[in-house]
């Protein structure tokens, strides 16, 4: 394990977990952003350019934005009652445990313990560009579409319900 | 000569570098790219506090800071001193932190708006062989960065518990959201015919020369489009007049930083500055050819000499602009980015797609030239009577 | 280099982090940031495995995070729509007691 991965994965699975254990709805949003940037920065670290600055450009830039204004307009930042678990909280950790123990132990016995990593290729933002626009045109297509609807599903859905009485 | 001269802060810092051991040289090369950038930003901010009062002074018919100079002597330098005492008075004023405030948050945000501004110099190239990072992703690492701000608005407002700072926030949330998009796009278009995401690949790409003029994109239809649709939109994504909304004083105070006093206000002061020059930097790589020369007789000017000659007459023009254009209510800003600016900026994509696969030979260039000037000033002639008759006759309610 | 395992580890982690706070947390929001999360943690096992793949010319890791996010970013924006217009109905995020399905 190297420093700056420790120190990356440190700050990724903490931060994480401040997200999903605070009290203020706020305060969870804005640790989800250390979270997504520090995710980024293993893509760099991966060698992967393209993948990390589209993930700061959509979770941090878009994603985050959109989360921190349904918080205000649902009035969620307002302190709530102390307890926010669900009364199955035990339940969910034991569950989420035994996923992670499931995960390690199939990690750590299967064979990928043994790989070692290739030199760094030269990734440029052509060759990802040309790829998409031969070999995975079709789904790029269908992304475009699969877009669209989303937004203008996101605009009626959110849209003030006309009263029936005027 | 001129190469020597050109080249000169390269030489500098390989003459530099080369005198340490080998192990120290990966880290001092970087040291050595990044501190002139801390320098040369900074200054260029605290000097254009000055030029800006000034012009705005002049533009105003009045004079404008004229008095501090150097400290302890009689020496006024017409009043260049004043930054001097503006930096003093930011650093000895008291910090004032509202008792309901989110102290954490509230700490944090002026910090997090600077980090990004001056991530996003990284990639932008100063001069001939003088860029800090060469991402092959540049253009995008811009974006990423510069959209990495909105949310360190959000932390300020949110977190000084002010409605009016909470209002400011999400009003310039929504402005920069909502002009992002035609920047975006406005750049596409560029990134399209050069067909890469590399910023000194781009100015490469405008280092050509037929004749004497050079291959600037500004110089052809959609660039020059693409250029105007690009600088309206970093004015509002820069909160500058006449999109200053989120901070207007006479009318929510001042937006998102209201509750800041002291050397926190001077960091969200300089935040804003800082990103003001960076994407003017990056528009005069877009389009106005970075720091090539316009005809190539001038080509023996350094090339970082170009670059900052472009950035400061850029500076100059927002000044201007501040002085002269009155501010734009909330609802005709937004109506202006998504029913304008973004038609504009896609209908400039698809002209662009028109002029690169074209081709260049005798009098064609003219009709081709002519055909997507066209296709760009009938839309937006057909756009702009259809605003103006939305907006029509003004009424003043109160003052008849 | 970091060996691979590491990667995949920090992702598993990650993954059942999100895991915890979508199986726990009452707040619709919160439960969407834990679907965020897990999904994020599968692409970072994507990129990882394409990195230390024998083959990475073929991109398909990174190919599957990039239509991932997009899709990420559709259900976000999805999701909280309906959270708004839940919240705009019954007053609350509180997913216990949205429970009535007559309006």
């Amino acid at each position: 394990m190297t420093l700056p991965f420790a120190i990356i994965a440190g700050l990724t699975v903490g931060s994480a977990i401040a997200a999903m254990s605070l009290r203020n709805l706020v305060h969870c949003a804005l640790s989800l952003v250390v979270t997504f940037a520090g995710l980024a920065a293993l893509f760099l670290q991966l060698n992967a350019q393209f993948v990390g600055f589209a993930q700061v450009l959509v979770y941090v830039g878009a994603v985050a934005i959109l989360i921190v204004f349904a918080i205000l307009l649902t009035r969620s930042a307002e302190p709530g009652p102390p307890a926010s678990m669900t009364t199955g909280a035990g339940w969910g950790i034991g569950i989420a445990v035994a996923a992670f123990l499931a995960m390690a132990g199939a990690v750590t016995s299967s064979v990928v313990m043994q790989r070692t990593a290739p030199p760094p290729s030269d990734l440029t933002v052509r060759a990802i560009g040309h790829k998409l626009m031969t070999d995975y045109v079709l789904p790029l297509e269908v992304i475009g579409l699969l877009l669209t609807a989303a937004m203008i599903g996101a605009v009626i859905i959110a849209m003030q319900e006309r009263k029936s009485k005027p | 000569m001129a190469e020597q001269l050109d080249q000169l802060f390269v030489h500098l810092k390989h003459w530099l570098v080369g005198h340490l051991p080998d192990a120290w040289q990966p880290l001092a090369s970087i040291l050595l790219s990044i501190t002139p950038v801390l320098m040369v930003f900074p200054g260029l901010f605290a000097l254009t506090t000055v030029i800006e009062r000034k012009g705005l002074g002049r533009i105003q018919n009045r004079r404008g800071p004229n008095r501090v100079g150097i400290p302890l002597t009689n020496i006024r330098l017409a009043g260049f001193g004043q930054f001097i005492a503006d930096g003093i008075k930011a650093l000895i004023k008291e910090d004032v932190v509202p008792r309901a405030a989110d102290k954490v948050v509230h700490f944090l945000a002026p910090i997090a708006l600077v980090v990004p501004v001056l991530l996003a110099y990284s990639v932008l190239p100063f001069g001939r062989n003088m860029v800090p990072l060469d991402l092959d992703a540049g253009v995008l690492f811009f974006f990423a960065v510069g959209s990495a701000t909105e949310l360190c608005l959000f932390m300020a407002g949110w977190s000084s518990h002010n409605k009016y700072s909470l209002l400011g926030a999400m009003r310039a949330i929504a402005q920069m959201i909502s002009y992002e998009l035609p920047l975006i796009l406005s750049g596409v278009a560029v990134i399209m015919v050069t067909g890469t995401l590399s910023l000194p690949k781009i100015v490469e790409a405008q280092n050509v020369y037929t004749g004497t003029i050079a291959h600037w994109h500004v110089f052809t239809p959609w660039g020059l489009a693409g250029f105007i649709l690009f600088f309206i939109s970093s004015l509002a994504e820069a909160n500058r007049s006449p999109f200053d909304m989120p901070e207007a004083e006479s009318e929510i105070i001042a937006g998102y930083f209201v509750e800041y006093s002291g050397f926190k206000f001077a960091l969200f002061f300089l935040g804003e500055y800082l990103g003001l020059f960076a994407v003017a930097g990056f528009g005069i790589t877009l389009f106005l050819g970075g720091w090539t020369a316009p005809f190539s007789w001038l080509t023996w000017i350094p090339s970082w000499a170009w670059f900052m000659g472009k950035l400061v007459t850029m500076i100059a023009i927002y000044i201007w602009i501040r002085g002269t254009v009155p501010r734009l209510r909330a609802d005709q800003l937004m109506n202006f980015a998504w029913k304008f600016m973004l038609p504009m900026a896609l209908l400039n994509i698809v002209v662009t797609g028109l002029w690169h696969f074209t081709e260049l030979a005798g009098w064609n260039i003219v009709v081709r030239w002519l055909v997507c000037a066209g296709i760009l000033i009938v839309p937006y002639l057909l756009l702009g009577r259809a605003f103006k008759a939305k907006v029509g006759q003004r009424e003043y309610r109160y003052a008849s | 280099m970091t060996p691979l395992h590491h990667y995949l580890l920090l992702s598993a982690l990650l993954f059942c982090i999100g895991l915890v706070g979508a199986l726990t947390r009452r707040n619709a929001i919160l439960v969407l940031i834990g679907i965020e999360l897990m999904l994020n943690a599968a692409n970072l096992n994507f990129i990882a495995f394409w990195r230390y793949s024998p083959n990475p010319e073929a991109l398909h890791g990174v190919m599957f995070v990039i239509f991932a996010i997009a899709i990420a970013a559709a259900e976000a924006a999805v999701g909280l729509a309906l959270i708004i217009a839940i919240y705009r109905h019954y007053k609350t995020t509180n997913l216990d007691q949205v429970d009535s399905m007559k309006g």
